[in-house]
C-alpha cells in the first residue's frame, strides 16, 4: 500500500519535501514506517527523537497504519 | 468571543488575553509571556521562525489546557502561540491561568508552558547572522 507521510520542521529539510510517498507492506505499523524513512534518509538518525502522528495524535510504535491514515512526521518539537 | 486556545500568524496580544481570563471566582491571575531571545548561547539572534502542525497543535494545546484543569483545579486556561516568522522581543505564547487561589495558578501555569514544549508539534528556527537552527532537533 502507499502511505503519504507529510512532513514538518527538520524533516522537510531532510526529504526535501513537505511529503514523501512509501511504498508498504499491507500491516505495517509505525516502527515498520519509521525504519523504512531512516533506510532511505539516514540524516533522520541524528535527531534527537523521531516520532510519528497518525491521524493528528501521537501513536505507539505497534500502531497498524492504514492506507488513509494521516501520517505525520513530528521530529523533535520546539515550541514556546 | 473568548478565543482560549488559539495559533496565529498575527502579533499576540499579552493584555487582551488577560482581560479575556476574568472569573470573579477567581483569586489568582498567573500569566507567562515567552518572547523571542536576541542570543544564544551567547550567539546573537536576528529572527525566528515558528512552523506549526496546526490541526494537532490546536488538540495537544487543548488537551493541556483539560489537563491543567484536572490537576491543579483552576477554573481557565487560556494558551495563544505564535507562528511565522518573529522578531526580536516580540511574544512567542502567552498563558493565562485563573484559579481560586495563586498557588494553583501558578503551578498550573508552569505545567502548561513545560508540557507545550514537549508535547505540541510546533518547531523553531532560529536565524543567525551565519546560519539557521532547528532548535533542539539534534542531540
Amino acid at each position: 500500500m502507499k502511505i503519504e507521510v507529510i512532513a514538518f520542521g527538520i524533516a522537510k529539510d531532510i526529504l526535501n519535501s513537505n511529503q514523501v510517498t512509501l511504498e508498504m507492506e499491507e500491516q505495517s505499523s509505525v516502527a515498520d514506517v519509521r525504519q523504512a524513512l531512516v533506510d532511505l534518509y539516514p540524516a533522520f538518525q541524528g535527531l534527537a527523537s523521531l516520532q510519528l502522528a497518525v491521524n493528528a495524535d501521537y501513536v505507539s510504535d505497534d500502531y497498524l497504519i492504514k492506507e488513509n491514515d494521516e501520517v505525520v512526521l513530528i521530529p523533535p518539537v520546539s515550541g514556546g | 468571543m473568548k478565543t482560549l486556545i488559539h495559533i496565529t500568524s498575527e502579533k499576540l496580544d499579552p493584555q487582551a488575553c488577560l482581560e479575556t481570563i476574568s472569573y470573579p471566582e477567581c483569586g489568582g491571575i498567573v500569566s507567562f509571556v515567552g518572547t523571542v531571545r536576541n542570543q544564544t548561547k551567547g550567539k546573537p539572534v536576528l529572527k525566528l521562525e515558528f512552523e506549526a502542525y496546526e490541526k494537532m497543535a490546536l488538540k495537544e494545546m487543548q488537551k493541556i489546557a483539560d489537563q491543567a484543569k484536572i490537576k491543579f483545579q483552576v477554573e481557565e486556561v487560556l494558551i495563544h502561540h505564535r507562528t511565522g516568522l518573529v522578531k526580536v522581543g516580540e511574544e512567542a505564547v502567552v498563558i493565562v491561568v485563573a484559579a481560586p487561589h495563586r498557588k494553583a495558578a501558578f503551578q498550573a501555569c508552569e505545567y502548561c508552558i513545560d508540557t507545550l514544549k514537549e508535547t505540541v508539534p510546533i518547531w523553531k528556527k532560529e536565524f543567525f547572522e551565519d546560519g539557521e537552527v532547528w532548535v533542539s532537533a539534534h542531540p
